[in-house]
């Protein structure tokens, strides 16, 4: 129901910690955002700045067309969905639903109406005379999710709800999340969502857009697709994608037609349609390959790396190959069928790099050179 | 091999028959270990409750009787020590002054259990300029001993002329007075997780509903405690009236009890073990009543914190 911008917006903790560095971030009216970085990096700073849960020490949040920062949470048209699920622990489910509204005065008719729909919606009908610690933990976010709901806000904040549930009830969560994003949308009341995960699967799975972050700065915001296939950085190539892209120190070098790439005393030429993107850069590099871009070739193949297999993890459908090349770890997924059976540990085998699909880092910014410049 | 596993299977369901003699040894002496320990621990408790029953029994004595016989049980039992005692040598029957120490601790007691939240909750949960100092005054005054601010305060509450009432039994306590209570909320408060307060925070609620609606509820156990303290404190509390209090129909029953001995030649030692026994009551009732929260909120206040 409206937008949010971050501009700017900084936070120095009271012990002069400086945990967020003037970020930017704009998210659409009805936009699932994803907020995903490493432990530390203040994700959950800037949602609660956002909530009003911490003061902005910089910079300026908008909701909609007012500038938020010195309101109350109470009055910023917001709903959040916490960790530990946070329900009043001596209130029953009904009235942990309708404190908010009761807050805020509404008659008497509309806290039930409104109680009923959510807890119908959510299907906790039956639970709704129970206390807090009479309920699942899969129950309880529902409950918690339901308390967010019958408010209306005009933004969602989650902070990590999922992560204290089990694998299972987790990915069903997601869907039920990501269903009830759609609903309020194709009902007409699109809700603008910033969700806080350090687990890039639900980052992937459930963001229109993710948000990348790392020590308190923005590493690239965008949608999946471009996020697993156009990284901004190195630090995103790494972060997004399973298992972590190989990320090799390298030195590129320019002699004759085609760009070459230098590991330790292995060399490989660039492919052609990536040549044209790095005529400009030289020198130390990284390379980027994601594990599924590597082929197994025959050792010693033209325009491969030789390496030894260290490890061999076998997954079902798909078999993880550890190789390292003089000193590098390289890990490159295979589907089973294809991996030949006679390839054992200690073995010599060749990676080639799949067509365009490599990434080259400037060795010092991190920025992705390769890019297509669009 | 077949013959090898059943073996042992066959020897362990015959031990489940039969227990062996080691066992049979190690049970014994479980048992006597426990019948030990038992009568160690009720002979310690006689010990301590001894004379809280003596007391009880002596009530029911005659006054001849009372230094005649050690034993507890009176020889012929009698409620007249509780009739004279309840008369008192004071115009005033021993309700008044029951009337006096109920009006002294009611107040109190709220007004304690209201003052210690507030601070507590400020201390506990917002930072403000001067908290560290503020917080560390608070907590010397739970070092300093009591008589030290007595004079202090009594020259205080003269020149306000409060002498002779109530004020100076109340106020202290409902200005948060009592260190220790404040204390031991604070304690507790830290236990409990802030998100909840966020949470209504988020949903609307401003710091005095926060407060109200949330925090309370769960600070139950621990005002529980404060309040079952300050009461029976407040009831046996005997220096406070007696400096504050000068007239007699304002007396509560810790000075009326030093009252009757005050006053009678020869001490009449059953009316005051009998009105000892009913000044008891009030407290052990209570105590009882709110036993499972108050032990809750010790044992959560103080392990937790
Ligand atoms: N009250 C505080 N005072 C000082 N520093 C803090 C405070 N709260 C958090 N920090 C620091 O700010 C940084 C960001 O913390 P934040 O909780 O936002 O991380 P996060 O991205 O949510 O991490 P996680 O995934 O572990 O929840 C951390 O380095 C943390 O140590
Ligand atoms: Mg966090």
């Amino acid at each position: 129901m409206a937008e949010l911008q971050l501009r700017g917006v900084e936070k120095t903790y009271g012990n002069g910690f400086k945990a967020v560095h003037g970020i930017n971030l704009d998210v659409a009216e009805g936009e699932f955002m994803v907020l995903v970085g490493p432990s530390g990096c203040a994700k959950s700073t800037t949602l609660r700045m956002i909530a009003g849960l911490e003061t902005i020490t910089g910079g300026e949040v908008k909701i909609g067309e007012q500038v938020v920062n010195e309101l109350v949470p109470g009055r910023r048209g917001i709903a959040m969905v916490f960790q530990n699920y946070a329900l009043y622990p001596h209130m029953k489910v009904r009235r942990n639903l309708s404190f908010g509204l009761k807050l805020k005065r509404k008659p008497k008719a509309e806290i039930e109406t409104a109680t009923e729909e959510v807890s119908g919606i959510l299907e906790i009908e039956q639970l709704l005379d129970r206390l807090p610690k009479q309920l699942s933990g899969g129950q309880a976010q529902r409950v918690a999710l339901g308390r967010a709901l019958i408010k209306h806000p005009e933004v969602f904040l989650f902070d990590e709800p999922l992560s204290n549930l089990d694998a299972k009830l987790r990915a069903s969560m997601r869907v039920r999340i990501t269903d009830l994003h759609k609903r309020l949308r194709d009902e007409g009341r699109p809700a603008t969502v910033v969700y806080v995960t350090h687990d890039q699967v639900e980052a992937m799975t459930m963001g229109d857009r993710i948000c990348v972050m790392k020590d308190g700065h923005i590493m690239q915001v965008a949608d999946p697709t471009t996020l697993y296939e156009r990284p901004a950085n190195d630090f995103v190539a790494g972060f997004i994608g399973m298992p972590e892209m190989n990320l090799v120190k390298c030195v590129l070098t320019h002699d004759g037609a085609l760009p070459v790439l230098t590991a330790g005393t292995q060399k490989i030429t660039v492919a052609e349609g990536l040549a044209g993107r790095l005529s400009a850069q030289e020198g130390p590099v990284t390379l980027g390959i994601r594990p599924q871009h590597l082929q197994v070739v025959a050792p010693g193949t033209e325009g491969a790396f030789t390496g030894t297999v260290s490890n061999i993890e076998f997954l079902g459908h798909e078999v993880n190959l550890h190789v390292e090349v003089e000193g590098a770890q390289f890990v490159v997924v295979v589907p089973s069928a294809e991996l030949d059976k006679k390839i054992g540990r200690g073995d010599q085998v060749g990676l080639r790099p799949l067509g365009a699909s490599i990434h080259i880092f400037d060795a010092e910014s991190g920025v992705n050179v390769s890019l297509p410049a669009d | 091999m077949a013959a090898f596993s059943y073996l042992p299977k066959h020897s362990g369901s015959g031990e489940r028959e039969a227990p062996t003699q080691l066992e049979i040894k190690l049970r014994r002496k479980a048992r006597i270990n426990a019948a030990l320990r038992y009568f160690l621990l009720a002979a310690v408790g006689l010990v301590m409750v001894y004379p809280l029953i003596w007391l009880i029994g002596a009530s029911f004595k005659t006054n001849s009787e009372m230094f005649s016989s050690p034993g507890f049980w009176p020889k012929n039992p009698t409620i007249q020590g509780y009739i004279d005692g309840w008369q008192t040598s004071t115009p005033y029957t021993f309700g008044r002054f029951f009337l006096n120490s109920l009006w002294i601790i009611i107040p109190k007691t709220i007004g304690t259990a209201i003052s210690c939240t507030l601070v507590a909750y400020g201390f506990a949960r917002f930072e403000f300029p001067g908290k560290k100092i503020l917080f560390a005054s608070v907590i010397a005054t739970l070092l300093l001993p009591n008589v030290v601010t007595r004079i202090p305060q009594y020259l205080l509450f003269r020149d306000l002329g409060w002498l002779n009432t109530f004020l100076p039994l109340w106020v202290p306590s409902a200005l948060a007075g009592d260190a220790f209570f404040v204390f031991m909320v604070i304690q507790f408060l830290r236990a409990i997780p802030r998100d909840m307060e966020e949470a209504a925070r988020v949903d609307g609620a401003n710091t005095l509903q926060t407060l109200v609606f949330i925090v309370v509820p769960m600070l139950m156990p621990a005002l529980i405690s404060v309040c079952l303290f300050q009461f029976m404190w407040t009831m046996n509390d005997f220096l406070g009236p007696l400096i504050y209090l000068s007239s007699v129909d304002k007396y509560p029953v810790s000075l009326a009890l030093k009252l009757s001995i005050d006053t009678t030649e020869a001490f009449a030692w059953n009316q005051i073990l009998a009105m000892s026994v009913l000044a008891l009551a009030p407290s052990l009732a209570v105590f009882f009543m709110a036993q499972k929260y108050f032990i809750e909120g010790i044992s959560t206040g103080g392990v937790k914190g």
